[in-house]
């Protein structure tokens, strides 16, 4: 199989590795060649993060480039619209739908672009947003989303069956966490908006 | 069983399957999650070391005891390291002894872009370089037996795309190896001139031996189409991975492409890359950061592309190669126009804030250091002046208040952060001490080595375990070394931090503000109830804005609180004239 790529990104403290590991631990189990790849450091306090998962037979570059990403999955719509050239044509953008201002923007140094998802849609690209923060509330705790965004994710995945993501969150998730993160994947599932 | 691994884990697994006895190390991304996974194998030995000479220097001790031993630092600390470097290559080792170097092309979190071949070069010892966790494994474990077959330390380079990138590693049982008996051997392990003399000629054979080694080891792989090809690559690490990516799958004889892999960067292999050169049309060399094969592979008379194509700064990745050759991208939406930066900031209740505002009210010159403070340069504050290497700061101020005179020293302040202090600001001190200038510092004790992720120092009274160990003592030390004026304030408190600067500044010598608060973010520190903003109160006045926290923003002309962010450090309340801001008397979240 040629590889598929999925692009993690949002601001630093968020949650993307959890994320990311899941998803790693999930692609190995069904026998694929897999690389995910972090940047650590400087960019945890608070800046852009962007984490990479790529599978496939086998996995070159550790890099999802401009145009090569099936997926962008998104913790900040300033996030989706910064990463969304990484997109590939046809490829989905998964977002949560809030709004976290940068300190430029706090400070009153740069203005915070509203419209960015409308942008993306105008010059056709694929955006599911999805308000991934009420839901991981609903499921019990704000820290969450990242869930609610892989389940959101697991739509377009119709080859693995959902038994298996709930079986990478029991592995990847402290245990007294479990259920909490089981309730906001599937309400990130199941929830209503753009059928896909 | 494979599993997925950082390429950092991976070398912290070969290490400790090749029976590594010790790995001393110093933080530093990328390289920080080597030291931090061996430390999770209680059959080795593991420390922090104050810095990365010492670090270098206790493997030293331990190979010299027989044992196979290692160490760990990013690009820059190499250049701390880099004294006992050039003369291990003279006296090699007794156990294996291999330097993990960790490069960071693109700058994702250091200084500066070096280059670290250039020491393997310089220093004459063996560099090898993996491409992905499976060789990040293999090669650390196939480094402790160069280092012995051949009597020198290797240095194994990692970069940041390798170290922090998982794939799939399958592991192995450690191997003990047995203690090599140590026997006193001066002519080898005293470089006096007259035994070191006698050392370099050895060096320079083991260097030919290296080279002949090199010409058809297994480390160094050659993957042709067939006999010939039109296009002939040498590459290694990341860069290998990129062309691969590029090139794997669209072999055809019109187009097709060889690959020289290197695994042992330095010394190169000519035969090898002359018998490449010579099935290939055109030989290219892919190679992030300096030229520093495709120099080599020039001087041997050959003709070869490289840096006419790729560029020298940042880090590469697979469309940087497509661009070289011409080739075409994959097709994308074009970037918004006005997407704001998200740069880094300092934490909500970072203990650092509060000592920056005050620096920045004062309009102080601040000589400043590397770590999470480094961030005190940032807007709003803007209050630093200069960052250059770790323990600058100290050193700096010294020469600038010795040349500036009445001019700075009453206006100027170095801030370095506990780690830094320990890694490299205590000499600076000293000399501030000796040579007598009207320098004050400032340490930023948060009790943690924040920057790179939380790691003990010596000063935090804990191990790389989190075991209790010696504490050093910063005021007794500074008083030790002859500071007179020592003296501790909390960053959360403004008016303090105001006096106690006003009157150090004032002060016609050398003296020591401590800043002590632990970081935020360490597991015993418990958040406070989050401020609350009487919205009535508040004038739109934006004072609190000048501090540059990410709980507080403007909302509707008023302040409001981020309550997921905000854990009550109060430093905001201090400066709201209105008094809008309040601190809930509820105590702990
Ligand atoms: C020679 C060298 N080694 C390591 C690093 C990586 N590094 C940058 S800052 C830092 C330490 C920061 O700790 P500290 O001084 O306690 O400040 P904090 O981040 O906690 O505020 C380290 C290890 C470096 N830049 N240079």
């Amino acid at each position: 199989m040629e590889t598929r790529n999925i692009m993690i990104v949002g601001v630093g403290g968020q949650g993307t590795l959890l994320a990311s590991k899941l998803l790693g631990y999930l692609l190995c189990g069904e026998g694929f060649d897999v690389k995910v790849s972090e940047v650590h450091g400087m960019s945890q306090r608070g800046g852009s993060v962007v984490t990479y998962v790529r599978w496939g037979d086998c996995v070159a570059s550790p890099i999802i480039d401009e145009g090569e990403a099936d997926f962008v999955v998104s913790f900040e719509k300033l996030e989706a619209a910064r990463w969304a050239p990484r997109l590939r044509e046809g490829g989905l953008i998964i977002v949560n739908d809030r709004e976290t201002d940068p300190m430029p923007v706090i400070t009153g140094a740069a203005e915070y672009p509203h419209g960015v998802l409308d942008s993306l849609r105008e010059r056709g690209v694929r955006v599911d947003a999805v308000d991934a923060l009420t839901l991981a509330c609903q499921a019990g705790s704000a820290k969450a989303v990242n869930l609610v965004l892989l389940g959101r994710l697991s739509r377009s995945f119709p080859d693995i069956p959902v038994e298996k993501w709930m079986d990478a969150i029991g592995a990847c998730v402290k245990p007294r966490f479990v259920d909490m993160n089981k309730a906001a994947f599937t309400l990130g599932r199941e929830s209503g908006g753009a059928e896909l | 069983m494979k599993q997925l691994m950082l390429g950092n884990e991976a070398v912290a697994r070969g290490l400790y399957e090749a029976g590594c006895r010790l790995v001393s190390g110093y933080p530093g991304t990328p390289s920080t999650e080597i030291t931090e996974t061996v430390a999770n194998y209680p059959e080795v030995y593991c420390e922090w070391a104050p810095n990365e000479k010492v670090a270098l220097e206790a493997a030293f001790g331990a190979s010299l005891a027989g044992a196979r031993a290692a160490c760990t630092m990013k690009h820059v600390g190499l250049n701390v390291a880099a004294d006992p470097l050039f003369t291990l290559s003279y006296t090699g080792v007794n156990g294996g002894l291999v330097i993990c170097v960790a490069d960071d092309p693109g700058m994702h979190s250091s200084q500066n872009e070096q280059d670290s071949r250039h020491y393997a070069i310089a220093a004459k010892v063996p560099m090898l370089e993996p491409a992905d966790a499976a060789e990040s494994r293999d090669f650390a474990m196939r480094a402790f037996a160069l280092s012995e077959q051949f009597d020198t330390p290797v240095i194994l380079r990692m970069c940041t795309r390798i170290s922090h990138s998982q794939s799939l590693v399958e592991t192995g049982a450690r191997e003990e190896t047995p203690l090599r008996p140590y026997v006193k051997n001066p002519q080898k392990y005293i470089m006096a001139p007259a035994n070191a003399i006698r050392r370099h000629p050895v060096v320079e054979a083991r260097t030919r031996a290296l080279t002949a080694f090199a010409e058809t080891c297994d480390l160094n792989r050659l993957e042709m189409p067939g006999e010939r090809a039109k296009l002939g690559i040498i590459c290694s690490g990341t860069c290998y991975q990129y062309v691969r990516e590029v090139f794997g799958n669209s072999q055809s004889q019109e187009n097709s492409v060889g690959i020289l892999k290197l695994g042992l960067v330095n010394p190169l292999p000519e035969t090898l890359i002359r018998d490449f050169a010579a099935r290939v049309d055109r030989l290219v060399v892919i190679e992030e950061l300096d030229p520093v094969i495709e120099t080599h592979v020039r001087a041997m008379g050959l003709a070869v592309e490289g840096k006419n194509l790729f560029p020298l700064e940042g880090e590469f990745s697979q469309n940087t190669v497509r661009k070289a050759f011409g080739l075409p991208l994959p097709p994308s939406v074009a970037a918004e126009p006005s997407i704001p930066v998200r740069p880094p900031v300092m934490c909500a209740g970072c203990p650092h804030r509060g000592m920056f505002y005050v620096l920045s009210r004062h309009k102080v010159t601040v000589i400043g250091d590397i770590g999470c403070y480094t961030l005190g340069m940032a807007q709003p504050l803007q209050a630093v002046d200069s960052v250059l290497c770790m323990g600058a700061s100290v050193s700096g101020i010294h020469g600038f208040n010795k040349v500036g005179g009445k001019e700075t020293e009453g206006k100027t302040v170095a801030v370095i952060g506990d780690s830094t202090f320990m890694h490299s600001g205590m000499t600076g001190l000293v000399n501030i001490s000796y040579n007598a200038s009207n320098s004050t510092v400032i340490i930023l004790d948060n009790s943690i080595t924040g920057m790179t992720g939380h790691q003990q120092n010596p000063s935090t009274g804990y191990n790389i375990h989190g075991d209790p160990a010696t504490k050093v003592d910063l005021e007794v030390f500074c008083h030790a070394i002859g500071i007179q004026r020592v003296r501790v304030v909390d960053p959360y408190d403004l008016a303090a931090c105001e006096q106690v600067l006003s009157e150090e500044l004032a002060f016609e010598g050398p003296s020591v503000i401590i800043s002590r608060r632990p970081c935020v973010l360490l597991k015993y520190v418990k958040p406070k109830m989050p401020v609350v903003i009487d919205r009535e109160s508040c004038r739109g006045c934006k004072k609190c804005m000048k501090l540059g926290c990410p709980a507080i923003h403007m909302e509707g002309g008023r302040a409001a609180v981020d309550d997921t962010l905000c854990v009550g450090c109060g430093v905001c309340s201090q400066l709201c004239a209105f008094g809008a801001i309040r601190e809930p008397s509820g105590g702990e979240q």
